[in-house]
């Protein structure tokens, strides 16, 4: 079945605040890692499936944060209001660069969203008189929708979660469909993907919006969950992290973007033990996984299990899937 | 399977004159003219460098040429973008692979029915009930196109793990699923064995039987004589010659600048 995938980890999603219940890290890390997925599955829609780097990710992910911030703070907008301003403005924003900045390769591409990253932290700490400036933002009020406000961390684990499986749902749905194909005709060849008729600029175009938009939804939700927002969330350093997680679960999967963002949640968690060397392990670390899974930690791991089993069930070959 | 007779029409389907293509004052194309009536197999053969796939490369739409007009069913395609000219109704192989090697075989040849249906972005990402019946319709186009490369066993396989010869066939298949009245092929032959290029013959012969015109630039001689209707001979970027295989064959220049020597090439 084509959703099975998606349906075993809605399942495991949904059974895990039941199995561990009033765990202060279920709820919290798994929160966070479920941002960290929402903004890993629309990277890897650009990265992993059109082929496109973009170094300056936070950026989006800033400006849905801070459009719910100011909208709500200093204007009283209701939140869903101020989520779908987030999510239009950071459209709108990332059409406009889309253009001029896709025309450009490798490098070069790199180096364009990496300046457009930066010009976004630079405002975010510049424009006081919104942002707040290095200070942030305070006293965001809860989501609110339709009358319920989101309050609580088991609470937030629901919204969080029902979102993040909503993102992986559409991003599923978006690669198994004619434009998914399209896309990653782009990233296969684009001389032929524009010989097929595929307008490989407006194709570039779309799944830089699509993946700027996940990042604004969960900007929102952040902003909202955390009732703060400071632009340290969104800088240069948040960007790469984002890449990171792309890469290391598996470019071109979307379950690999998931497993790289939950990874990469779990382990700047659980290396707080290391204490000084805490970067020193992070980094040795990814350049493990990069060296021995080169294909990342879904496939990585999808082959050690099966060779796992393999190997419990005797020396049968596999069985045709 | 029998050959149908070349369709009579008093508009070529394909009319390029004056073609002019230079690279920092060498000239590729200086100017080329020629005309291919609708239902044959044309194709374009001379030596290395003699300006082929500069024409090919021209007639997508993937270079600019300084000069000349490219009227395809009676409209300009110069100065449109290949996507647009893809929309025309022209599709193309490729002489160095261009296969989505990140996809399987069946989904290639998917993304050459692109044109055939419209899907939206946000219909497409909620999985409307309309995307379900188009997944369905595409997927027995390109099943289609695959039947008639002889490769529907091979559907589900990944592209990067077929043999080279079945490769350079999916890009054949894909070319055909997105339904083209004009089929460029570059060099299809080159790197195929005799079997696989004897299949190929006749799977070149079935394309224009269904007719779809074919463009075909190839140095298999006996592959170009055997199947072609007519032939352009290309020669630092001009024509020597143009005319039907007997005629190229006999034309003393011909046989002088590319083919060497009196040659029959019967097959």
């Amino acid at each position: 079945m084509r959703l099975a995938g998606f349906y075993a980890f809605a399942a495991a999603v949904a059974l895990l605040p039941a199995l561990f219940p009033d765990n202060y890290f279920v709820v919290v890390i798994g929160a966070s890692a479920g941002l960290n997925v929402i903004l890993a599955v629309g990277l890897n829609l650009l990265m992993g499936y059109a082929g496109q780097i973009s170094l300056g990710h936070a950026a989006f992910f800033g400006v849905g944060a801070y459009a719910s911030a100011i909208l709500t703070t200093r204007f009283g907008w209701p939140s869903l209001l101020a989520l779908a301003a987030g999510l239009l403005a950071a459209g709108l924003l990332a059409w406009g660069f889309a253009r001029p900045i896709l025309r450009l390769r490798g490098h070069y591409l790199a180096m364009a969203t990496l300046g457009f990253g930066v010009i976004a932290h630079v405002v975010m700490v510049q424009a006081t008189h919104w942002t707040g400036g290095p200070d942030g933002l305070a006293g965001i009020p809860p989501l609110n929708v339709l009358g319920w406000r989101v309050e609580g961390d088991l609470q937030w684990y629901g919204v969080i979660m029902a979102a993040m499986l909503l993102a992986v749902w559409l991003s599923l749905n978006l690669v198994d469909s004619q434009v998914g194909r399209a896309l990653r005709a782009v990233h296969g060849s684009e001389f032929a993907a524009q010989m097929m008729g595929v307008d490989t600029a407006r194709a570039k175009t779309q799944a830089f919006v699509v993946s700027a938009l996940f990042a604004a939804f969960a900007g929102s939700l952040f902003a909202h969950q955390q009732a703060f927002v400071s632009p340290d969330s969104f800088n240069l350093a948040v960007s790469v992290e984002l890449v990171t997680m792309v890469v290391l679960g598996g470019l071109a999967s979307t379950f690999g973007a998931v497993c790289g963002a939950i990874a990469l949640t779990l382990l700047q968690q659980g290396l707080v033990v290391f204490e000084d060397y805490e970067m020193l392990v992070h980094g040795a670390l990814l350049m493990a996984v990069m060296i021995f899974m080169p294909q990342g930690l879904f496939v990585g791991l999808t082959q050690a299990v099966r060779r796992l089993g393999s190997a419990l069930v005797g020396s049968k070959p596999p069985a045709a899937a | 399977m029998t050959a149908l007779p070349p369709r009579a029409s008093s508009l070529p389907l394909l009319a390029v004159t004056g073609l002019e293509q230079s690279f920092g004052g060498v000239m590729a194309l200086a100017g080329v003219s020629f005309q291919v009536a609708e239902g044959l197999i044309y194709a374009v053969i001379g030596p290395n460098g003699a300006g082929k796939t500069t024409l090919f490369n021209a007639l997508c739409g993937f270079y600019q040429p300084s000069a000349g007009s490219i009227r395809f069913a009676d409209r300009e395609l110069l100065g449109l973008p290949p996507y647009r000219i893809a929309a025309r109704g022209v599709a193309r192989t490729f002489q160095n692979l261009q296969l989505f090697f990140n996809m399987t075989v069946i989904e290639n040849v998917m993304v050459g029915c692109h044109l055939r249906a419209k899907t939206h972005l946000f219909a497409a990402a909620l999985r409307l009930p309309g995307i379900r019946r188009q997944e369905h319709q595409l997927r027995a186009w390109a099943m289609e196109a695959l039947e008639l490369c002889e490769l529907a066993d091979r559907a589900g396989q990944p592209a990067s793990a077929l043999p080279y010869g079945l490769m350079k066939r999916v890009e054949i298949a894909r070319a055909l699923a997105a339904k083209p009245r004009l089929l460029l092929l570059d060099e299809p032959a080159a790197g195929l064995n005799d079997t696989e290029t004897l299949a190929l013959r006749d799977l070149i012969a079935r394309i224009r039987d269904s007719g779809v015109t074919v463009l075909l630039v190839e140095h298999h001689m006996p592959l170009v004589m055997g199947v072609s209707d007519r032939l352009l001979v290309l020669d630092y970027g001009s024509v020597l010659a143009e005319g039907t295989p007997a005629d190229i064959q006999n034309d003393a220049r011909v046989v002088a600048a590319y083919l060497g020597g009196a040659v029959s090439y019967a097959v």
